[in-house]
């Protein structure tokens, strides 16, 4: 029997994923967690505090702003989903009834690592629907306007919702490798609340190091998107668009490397 | 619940379905010989039995012939090559191996087509399946809610899904109710009728006593037996009950022969039970000895206690010193 490919076994992952409601809850809470972010900020930097002297940030940068927060705040959702595609199977004993119907493991992995590509991409659209839809009004009417047809603002959305998909396939590269659910859940956590903002503010206010945090998984995704919520607070060093692709590339190739060496080689018990 | 055997329209089992070969087969897990230098054949068109106490290295055995767990020594092979080895082996082999493994948010007809692709059947095949094993009325109803009985079912149907030739279940019995045990005999018998070869563990022999042809027996991961169900029954030990007027006449030539004896009391009536010696030689004893007995009957070999004695801790077997 000639070699099926990797289509049966794509397909094979994308109804694993659909089939509990969990990714489309994960995804319009991704939506409304987005809305209700942007608009806020949004009403921020237009309407002005009594007393002040204006607002703080105008013009396609106010707009540039709000919509750049999709990377910023955002990328929590496709990572948890990426990590529960490989997760879930193993907490729920599923890998065994997988590696029956597929025991070449890393082609395993590759379809799981390539499934969140498109699940990516949708929470990336319904990320930066909601933030458009809540915030754009918003920038038009108390301020200088939404800015939608902007050639950069354009690239800022078509950008954040690529660097969406990038962060679910990272999250199914960690969880191959950190498969304990609720501990990959934690770690993620964990890390994008608390030690990469503080990890980026500190490393950044030290010469030399601002080198270092270019290369964390956030600094390098703002790199990507162009547009950066902690870029602004730290003024730290930024890779070109390219590199910190290239950096986030290369996250997802180690961690899945580690992934298949250790997860996907072990007895299935 | 329908019982109907829905797989007389199989496409059609090839005849030469191929055989499990096990060789020298050997696992260690840390200090543990889990499995140790095991060889045994499972033949097509049979039913096998692949029996032993829970822990003597079973499910470790079928992981290893299906490829999830690498053996420290030997090999396993369906047919000639090691499971992985063939191409889509998924279709050459059903297999089902624990009731834990489902998504419990699932439902059984979602679990299915998740692994349809990967056996090359479509929702159709899925369907049929849930019907073979009785669950299409439960198809969309989410997996978390299934009784352990279910979920065996549900396992059989994904085993089934690809109509593979070699079917190979772990404690398919456990957890069903006596008429789902008698469904599942006459389903795997019909399936080895087709020729298909199809192996069964289980730790209980009588689960599967009227449904196998052959059986492995293992304990602490080794070979204790192999050889048709017919090969059980001649290991076991006869037993004779007597019933006489005058029982110390007859525990006196029982003691002078050297025969054990238990005394067992029925219905009111009290008896003697000769071990190990069968009814014409105590028959025979009796007669010469002058001694009048009432009843002299075979009592039937008890292949559980044979199963039992051949699995048995050393030290602990029936009888030893």
């Amino acid at each position: 029997m000639s070699d099926p490919g990797l289509g049966p076994v794509l397909l094979s992952e994308w109804r694993k994923l659909t089939s509990t409601p969990l990714w489309w809850v994960l995804g319009l809470g991704m939506a409304a967690y987005l809305a209700f972010t942007g608009g806020v900020l949004a009403f921020s930097f237009t309407v002005a505090p009594e007393g002040s002297g204006g607002p703080a940030v105008g013009g396609v940068d106010a707009a540039l702003g709000v919509y750049g927060i999709v990377n910023a705040i955002g990328y929590v959702f496709p990572l948890i989903i990426g990590t529960l595609v490989v997760t879930t199977e193993l907490r729920h004993r599923t890998l065994t009834q997988s590696l029956l119907a597929e025991p070449r493991r890393g082609v395993l992995l590759t379809a799981k690592l390539l499934v969140t590509v498109p699940v990516g991409l949708l929470y990336g659209l319904l990320g930066v629907g909601g933030l458009v839809l809540a915030s754009a009004p918003v920038l038009s009417l108390a301020g200088d306007g939404a800015y939608l047809t902007d050639p950069e603002v354009l690239r800022a959305l078509v950008l954040g919702v690529l660097v969406t998909a990038l962060w679910a396939v990272l999250g199914a590269a960690f969880g191959s490798v950190l498969t304990h659910q609720v501990a990959a859940i934690v770690a993620i956590l964990a890390f994008t609340q608390f030690i990469e903002p503080i990890a980026r503010v500190a490393l950044g206010s030290v010469d030399g190091l601002d080198r270092v945090a270019a290369f964390l998984p956030g600094s390098a995704a703002d790199a990507l998107v162009g547009a950066s919520f902690f870029g602004q607070l730290t003024d730290g060093d930024l890779l070109p668009a390219w590199g910190g692709a290239l950096v986030l590339v290369t996250y997802v190739v180690a961690l899945a490397l580690v992934g298949r060496w250790t997860t996907f080689r072990r007895d299935v018990t | 619940m329908s019982r109907a055997l829905g797989v007389a329209t199989v496409a059609g089992v090839s005849p030469e379905a191929p055989a499990l070969v096990v060789e020298h087969l050997s696992k260690q897990f840390g200090p543990v010989r889990a499995v140790d230098d095991l060889t045994f054949r499972v033949e097509p068109g049979r039913v096998t039995g692949f029996l032993g106490p829970n822990g003597s290295g079973k499910t470790t055995t079928l992981r290893m012939l299906l490829g999830l767990i690498r053996p420290t020594d030997g090999r396993a092979l369906v047919g000639e090559r090691p499971y992985g080895d063939h191409p889509q082996p998924g279709r050459l082999v059903g297999a089902a191996l624990e009731a834990t493994g489902f998504h419990p948010g699932r439902t059984a007809a979602a679990h299915l087509s998740a692994y349809a692709p990967l056996v090359g059947v479509d929702r159709a095949r899925c369907a049929e399946v849930l019907r073979q094993v009785g669950l299409e009325q439960a198809a969309d109803r989410k997996v978390g809610g299934y009784s352990l009985g279910m979920r065996q079912r549900l396992g059989l149907a994904t085993a089934l899904l690809a109509d593979p030739p070699v079917l190979v279940l772990d404690e398919p019995a456990n957890g069903l109710d006596p008429e789902g045990i008698v469904w599942l005999r006459r389903f795997l018998r019909h399936l080895a009728e087709q020729g298909r070869t199809v192996l069964v563990s289980s730790h209980v022999l009588g689960e599967v006593q009227s449904t196998v042809d052959d059986v492995v027996v293992i304990a602490r991961g080794r070979l204790v037996h192999a050889s048709p169900l017919r090969g059980l029954a001649d290991l076991a030990e006869p037993r004779t009950r007597v019933e006489t007027p005058d029982p110390a006449a007859l525990d006196a030539l029982c003691g002078q022969r050297g025969w054990r004896t238990e005394t067992v009391s029925d219905a009111g009536r009290s008896a003697l039970v000769v071990v190990g010696v069968r009814a014409a030689e105590v028959g025979a004893a009796a007669y010469a000895a002058g001694l009048e007995l009432h009843e002299l009957s075979p009592r039937g070999t008890d292949l559980e206690d044979v199963f039992l004695r051949l699995t048995a801790e050393p030290g602990q077997e029936e009888g030893a010193a």
